[in-house]
C-alpha cells in the first residue's frame, strides 16, 4: 500500500530494561504515513513501554529511531512533541485539578505579550477544538475530575490534535468509553489517517483495532512476534499471534516468533 | 456556570462566582471576632487590638502564601521557623556588624543590602533543600525535618547564640509601631488605589469575556462584588486610621519637629502597618504567581497529576525545586518583617512558626493530597490562627493551653477540609 514512501516512524531493534528485566527486547517496526499500524499483545507484553519510548517517556537502552528516514534522538515528551509526536495515554495523563483549557495547553501554554498566561485565548481556543470534536461539552470551568470518561477522553484527544500530529499515538483509546463514543473515535481515525497522519494503535483486545488498522504488530513477553498486513490475516490468525506466538503464513515474523511453530508450518523460514 | 437552580442563595452564588470556601473561612474569622469580642466586653476588637492583630499576622501570612506552593505540589516544608531563625540572624549580623564596620551606622542603604543578603541567604537554603528533595529524591517530610534542625543550629552558630541587637533604625520601619506606620493620608490613598485596581480587574474581566464571547456576570452581581471588597479595604483603611499614636511618642514627635500640641493631646494615626503592606503586596504578588505565570500552572498541574506533568514536557524537578526557593526567600521577608519587630535578631526566632504556616495554609483551603490552595485563602487562615491566638491571650488563657488550642485547630482544619471534600467529589 503506502510502501513506496519512505517510512514515517522507523524504530530499529529496541530495548529496554528495568533492572534487568527486559521489557522490550530488540522490536522493530515502522509506520507510513496515512497508516494506521495496530500494537497488540497481553497485558504486560511490552506495547505500552516500547510506545513511552517513541513519546519521549523512556529513554531506550538499545536501538534506533527514525523520523522521516532521519535518525533522532528523543529525550524527553518535549523532544517528541516537537518532532509532531502527540500520544494519547491509557491513563489520559490528564491534570484532573485543572480545567479543560488548562490540560489542553499544558506545557505549552498561549502566553500575553507581558509573557503571562493568556487564559482567555486558551479557553478560547479549547472551545473551538472541542466544538468540532464532542459539540456537547459544555464543563469549560470545571476541574476535568468532574467530567465523564468520555469527555475526559475528548479533551485528551483534542490535546493531541490541536497540535498538528504527524504521529499519533492512541495507548487503549476505547478501553473507558462506550459504544456511541467508541464509533466516535473509529470515525475520528478514519478522518485523520485520511489527512496523511500516522497512528499507532495500542490495544490487548484484537476487536478493538483490527478493523481500523492497515497492519498489525503483535508483541509478547517484550519481544515482536511478527508483523502482518490486515487483509492477509484472519482475526484466528492473530488471535494465534498473541497467544501461543505463532506466525501463520503472510506474516512477517519477528525475533519473538515461537520457533517449533514456525519450524512445522514454514519450514525454511525457520527461526533461530 | 448559572444553573436553573430556584434556591436564591445558590443563584447568588452562581452569579457572582464567589469562592464558598473563602466565604466559608470569612464567616469563621466574623465568628472568632464576635466571640472573643463578647468574652473581652469589646477589648478584643477595639482598633488598637485589630491594628496589633494585622501586624502580628503579617510573618506568618507572608510565609503561608509560600506554603501553599509547597503543599499544592504534595510536598511540605516543616523547616520554615528555622529558616526564618537563620535568615534572621544573618540579617541583623549583616545590618548590626557587618555593614557598620564598613559604612557606619544608619547609612541610608543599610536595610535594603541586609534584605537582600537575607533573601539571597533564603534562596541558597531553600535551592539546597529542593535540590535534595527534586533531584535526589528523599522526601520533603524528612528533608525539611532535617532542616529543622540544621538551620536552627545554624542559626545559633551564626553568632555562638549571642542576640544581636539594635537593628538599622531604616530597618525598623518594616517592623510596624508608629515609625513603621504610614500615617492617615498615605492609608487612604493606598485604599483609594486598591479600590481603583478592583474595579479595573472587574472592568478587565468583562471587557475579556466580551472579547472571547464567554458568558458575562450580571451586572448587579458585578457591583456587588465590587461594592463588598472595597467596602472591605475602605473598612480597613478606616479602623488602622482610628489607632492613634501613643500620645506620649505623639507628644515627643510633636516637641521634635515642632508642631503646637492642641488640648487634648496631639492625635496621630498610625494608618496600614508596613508590614502588614509588605504581607498584601506579598500576596498579590504570589497570587500572580500562582495564577497568571507558566511556574504557577505548572506547581498546580504537579500537584493534580505529577506524571501528566511530566508526560505534557514540564520539567517538575525544576519547578519543585523553584518552590522551595520561593519558600526560603519568603522566609526571609518574614524574617525581615520579624527581627524589625523585635529590633533584634535571636537564635530562637521563628520557633514553632512552622505549625502555623502550614495550619494557615490548611485552613485556608490547601489540600494537603496536593493541587488545590489559594494564597488569598492562606493569608485569611494566618489571620484566623492569629486571632485565635490573640484572643486566647487578652482571655488570659495559659501558654501550653493555647499550644493545645492550636494543635486541635490543627486537626479540625483538616478534618472539615477531607469531609468537604468527600461531599463535594461525591
Amino acid at each position: 500500500m503506502t510502501q513506496s514512501h519512505s517510512p514515517l516512524v522507523d524504530m530499529r531493534n529496541m530495548s529496554i530494561a528495568f533492572g534487568g528485566n527486559k521489557a522490550v527486547n530488540d522490536v522493530s517496526i515502522d509506520l507510513y504515513p496515512g497508516e494506521v499500524v495496530g500494537l497488540l499483545g497481553h497485558n504486560g507484553a511490552g506495547k505500552s513501554t516500547l510506545i513511552k519510548i517513541l513519546s519521549g517517556a523512556y529513554r531506550m537502552s538499545r536501538g534506533e529511531i527514525r523520523i522521516d528516514g532521519q535518525p533522532v534522538s528523543i529525550d524527553n515528551p518535549r523532544e517528541a512533541k516537537a518532532l509532531g509526536i502527540e500520544t494519547i495515554y491509557q491513563t489520559l495523563a490528564l491534570a484532573d485539578n485543572l480545567d479543560a483549557a488548562s490540560n489542553l495547553f499544558l506545557g505549552r501554554e498561549i502566553r500575553t505579550r507581558w509573557n503571562t498566561l493568556d487564559d482567555a485565548a486558551m479557553e478560547s481556543a479549547c472551545r473551538q477544538v472541542m466544538g468540532r470534536l464532542n459539540p456537547n461539552f459544555k464543563r469549560f470551568k470545571d476541574p476535568v475530575k468532574s467530567l465523564s470518561g468520555g469527555q475526559r477522553q475528548s479533551v485528551a484527544i483534542a490535546r493531541a490534535l490541536y497540535f498538528n500530529a504527524r504521529i499519533l499515538i492512541m495507548d487503549e483509546p476505547t478501553a473507558a468509553l462506550g459504544p456511541e463514543e467508541t464509533a466516535q473515535v473509529a470515525e475520528l481515525i478514519k478522518h485523520l489517517k485520511s489527512e496523511g497522519i500516522g497512528i499507532f494503535l495500542i490495544s490487548h483486545d484484537i476487536h478493538d483495532v483490527f478493523d481500523l488498522s492497515d497492519r498489525v504488530s503483535v508483541m509478547k513477553n517484550g519481544q515482536l512476534v511478527g508483523t502482518a498486513e490486515v487483509s492477509q490475516v484472519t482475526k484466528d490468525d492473530v488471535l494465534g499471534m498473541i497467544i501461543l506466538g505463532k506466525c501463520p503464513e503472510g506474516v512477517v515474523p519477528g525475533p519473538g516468533a515461537s520457533p517449533t511453530e514456525n519450524t512445522l508450518e514454514e519450514g525454511p523460514l525457520a527461526m533461530p | 456556570m448559572v444553573d436553573s437552580s430556584t434556591n436564591p442563595a445558590k443563584r447568588l452564588l452562581a452569579a457572582t462566582e464567589a469562592d464558598v470556601r473563602i466565604l466559608g473561612m470569612v464567616a469563621v474569622l466574623a465568628m472568632i471576632w464576635l466571640g472573643f469580642g463578647l468574652v473581652t466586653d469589646g477589648a478584643f476588637l477595639t482598633p488598637r487590638n485589630l491594628w496589633n492583630l494585622s501586624v502580628q499576622t503579617s510573618s506568618v501570612a507572608v510565609m503561608a502564601t509560600g506554603m501553599v506552593l509547597v503543599i499544592v505540589t504534595r510536598n511540605i516544608d516543616l523547616s520554615v521557623g528555622s529558616v526564618l531563625g537563620v535568615t534572621g540572624m544573618i540579617i541583623g549580623v549583616t545590618q548590626a556588624e557587618l555593614i557598620p564596620a564598613w559604612l557606619g551606622y544608619d547609612h541610608p542603604t543599610t536595610w535594603l543590602m541586609a534584605l537582600l543578603v537575607g533573601m539571597v541567604a533564603g534562596a541558597i537554603i531553600g535551592a539546597i533543600q529542593g535540590y535534595v528533595i527534586a533531584y535526589m529524591g528523599v522526601p520533603a517530610f524528612i528533608v525539611t525535618l532535617g532542616g529543622l534542625l540544621t538551620w536552627r543550629g545554624a542559626a545559633w552558630w551564626v553568632t555562638s547564640g549571642r542576640t544581636v541587637a539594635p537593628m538599622d533604625s531604616t530597618f525598623q520601619i518594616m517592623g510596624g509601631g508608629p515609625a513603621g506606620s504610614v500615617g492617615e493620608l498615605a492609608t487612604w490613598m493606598i485604599a483609594a488605589v486598591i479600590c481603583l485596581m478592583i474595579i479595573a480587574a472587574i472592568l478587565r474581566g468583562r471587557h475579556l469575556r466580551r472579547l472571547h464571547q464567554f458568558p458575562l456576570r450580571p451586572v448587579w452581581a458585578e457591583w456587588l462584588v465590587g461594592s463588598v471588597y472595597c467596602f472591605g479595604v475602605i473598612g480597613a483603611a478606616t479602623l488602622a486610621n482610628a489607632y492613634p499614636w501613643p500620645s506620649r511618642i505623639a507628644q515627643r514627635y510633636a516637641e521634635a519637629q515642632g508642631i503646637p500640641v492642641p488640648d487634648g493631646g496631639l492625635v496621630i494615626a498610625h494608618g496600614f502597618a508596613v508590614p502588614v503592606l509588605i504581607a498584601i503586596v506579598v500576596g498579590m504578588v504570589m497570587t500572580f504567581i500562582a495564577t497568571r505565570t507558566r511556574f504557577g500552572r505548572y506547581v498546580f498541574a504537579i500537584g493534580g497529576n505529577p506524571e501528566a506533568a511530566e508526560l505534557a514536557g514540564v520539567n517538575t524537578r525544576r519547578v519543585i525545586m523553584l518552590v522551595f526557593v520561593v519558600m526560603g526567600v519568603l522566609a526571609a521577608i518574614a524574617a525581615s518583617i520579624s527581627t524589625a519587630r523585635l529590633n533584634a535578631a535571636t537564635n530562637a526566632q521563628g520557633t514553632l512558626d512552622e505549625l502555623y504556616v502550614i495550619a494557615a495554609a490548611v485552613i485556608g483551603g490547601t489540600s494537603l493530597a496536593g493541587g488545590v490552595g489559594k494564597v488569598a485563602g492562606a493569608i485569611l487562615g494566618a489571620l484566623v490562627m492569629q486571632s485565635l491566638q490573640s484572643g486566647m491571650v487578652l482571655v488570659g488563657i495559659d501558654t501550653p493551653l493555647q499550644n493545645m488550642v492550636v494543635g486541635v485547630v490543627l486537626v479540625l482544619a483538616v478534618w472539615v477540609d477531607t469531609l468537604y471534600r468527600k461531599r463535594s467529589s461525591g
